[in-house]
């Protein structure tokens, strides 16, 4: 097997003398889709924010076979690491089309206008609220500008965390179904935090179960969504 | 009513510069949440580096902008050695460190170049420029170079990518440093800017208040005035109320009696009553934090 594109080796996090985190490991492969499940607490965003270098970590995390941990988040992002935070991140008082500048602030002057088609071409509402304050969109909307200002990156990978949260059912089939085809069309590996884990395990091709700061289960996402245990505790059924 | 329009008008010029501080303490709270006291004592620190490049030979204007270009490297300096280190540090840590700044940056001053009161040039001249002396040469220049550079200011950060960085990583530094922004950085050079533009109001008032080590004490002091009037949060803002507070200063002194000397007392008490009445300015936004 290739190395893979993100891992972690005794990956430990702490928010001041907390630790949140217990030894983690696990690999993701360029081009899959893997997902983080676990109930409120977990550790699934600690997760996500040790990988952007937001929270202290001891252990190991490489991206593309660099040794990221405990760099600095801005240098992080720079090597395509593309954090979609809880809550959107929006920066609510410019407009959409500023948010998506943002987005690609760190790439050449050249590319961001046909970067934004290209997110038009996902997320043609943007397109429409071109000039509005991104505090005043919706919040479908405002989760189609925090993935578009994302791709704007032109990521490896994006970190997504809780993208179904507090949307309409409707919107978040919508949203899930954008995820694959930029997953399929652009090449973007994703690394996916959802409390929502029927669709979580759909997406994924590949799936890690978080109990307490421990992974306790992984393996590929059809066969955790067969088993007995999951099924019961985080499918319902 | 010719006397009143004298008011304004003349309150416009020292208003400019009142807006210039009020800026300046605002860039600087954007970035770190904290108010600056240091402020005006790191203008009057500029104003004598000036003040010195002239007495070398150097042209007015030749040393108008290296001045500034030296203002602007000290105070990225100053964020790097000084508050870099203690970012996370309480707030009381800050404002020590402020008070020391205004010491030690007054005392330099004192030590390098004497507590006597200098005069201070003006590339402008001192004849009135509108009929029957409403505004001098000298208030009609200050005007018009705060004006110059609060347009370049507003053009910097509307149209430039930096500046568009340097509003992310104030409004919201965590997403900010989610898109690949180094938010120390650009927090340096809001220090940087805020130290240019105080050179700048250093210089242009200079020839009113005369050059000395604490020139800057009460412009200061109605700066703040300006700052909180238009609202710590908003930039444009602080603009408005360096304006309003150098009008309204000026039009107190036709108050018979004691107008003329109550003039600082009404700039303070503005404050007192913005704060009483309207927390967050009058441009400021509230913040709030959702769940």
């Amino acid at each position: 097997m290739s190395t893979p594109l993100l891992s972690a080796k005794n990956l430990r996090a702490f928010y001041g003398p907390t630790q949140i985190l217990y030894d983690l490991d696990f690999d993701m492969h360029a081009g899959g889709i893997t997902t983080l499940l676990g109930a409120n607490g977990a550790g699934k965003t600690t997760t996500l924010r040790a990988l952007s270098g937001m929270v202290k970590t001891a252990g190991e995390i490489r991206f593309d076979g660099k040794l990221i941990s405990n760099k600095d988040t801005a240098d992080i992002v720079r090597l395509g690491v593309a954090h979609v935070p809880e809550g959107r991140g929006t920066f609510v008082r410019q407009t959409v089309e500023e948010n998506l500048q943002l987005g690609g602030i760190t790439q050449p002057a050249g590319q961001i206008a046909a970067d934004m088609d290209l997110v038009f071409t996902y997320f043609p509402r943007l397109k429409e609220r071109f000039r509005q304050q991104a505090g005043t969109l919706s919040g479908g909307e405002q989760q189609m500008l925090a993935i578009g200002r994302a791709l704007m990156l032109r990521p490896k990978v994006m970190l997504l965390d809780e993208p179904s949260f507090g949307l309409a059912p409707l919107i978040v089939q919508e949203m899930f179904g954008i995820l694959r085809r930029l997953n399929e069309k652009e090449k973007v590996s994703m690394f996916l935090v959802e409390q929502n884990a029927s669709l979580a395990l759909e997406l994924a091709d590949h799936a890690y179960l978080l109990e307490t700061g421990r992974v306790v289960m992984s393996g590929p996402a059809k066969e955790l969504s067969q088993d007995e245990n999951i099924r019961r505790a985080y499918l319902g059924y | 009513m010719e006397q009143v329009v004298q008011q304004i008008v003349g309150g416009l010029a020292t208003g400019a510069i009142y807006a210039c501080i009020a800026l300046a303490i605002v860039m600087i709270y954007q970035a770190i949440d904290h108010l600056n006291f240091a402020q005006g004592e790191m203008a009057m620190f500029s104003t004598y580096i000036a003040w010195q490049l002239m007495q070398w030979g150097m042209p007015y204007w030749g040393a108008f902008f290296l001045t500034i270009a030296i203002s602007f490297v000290l105070g990225y300096a100053i964020e790097r050695a000084v508050f870099k280190p203690v970012h996370n540090a309480p707030v009381l840590s800050h404002i020590v460190i402020f008070i020391a700044l205004f010491v030690i940056i007054n005392s330099m001053a004192g030590f390098i170049w004497e507590f006597t009161i200098k005069p201070f040039p003006t590339p402008f001249g001192t004849k009135p420029v509108l009929g029957g002396g409403i505004l001098s040469a000298h208030g009609a220049g200050m005007i018009a170079v705060t004006g110059i550079m609060l347009v370049l200011l507003y053009l910097f950060f509307r149209f430039t990518r930096i500046g568009l960085a340097m509003r992310a990583a104030s409004a919201n530094p965590d997403s900010a440093r989610l898109v690949g922004i180094r938010v120390g950085f650009m927090n340096a050079l809001g220090w940087g800017m805020a130290a240019a533009i105080g050179a700048v109001a250093g210089i242009m008032i200079a020839p009113v208040v005369f050059l000395e080590p604490n020139m800057m004490v009460t412009i200061l002091l109605y700066g703040f005035a300006g700052a909180v009037v238009g609202g710590l949060t908003s930039p444009g803002g602080a603009v408005f109320g360096g304006f309003a507070v150098g009008v309204i200063e000026n039009l107190a002194s036709l108050i018979p009696h004691f107008g003329a000397e109550m003039k600082l007392t009404i700039a303070l008490a503005l404050i007192i009553l913005v704060l009483t009445l309207k927390p967050n300015g009058l441009f400021g936004r509230k913040i709030v934090s959702r769940v």
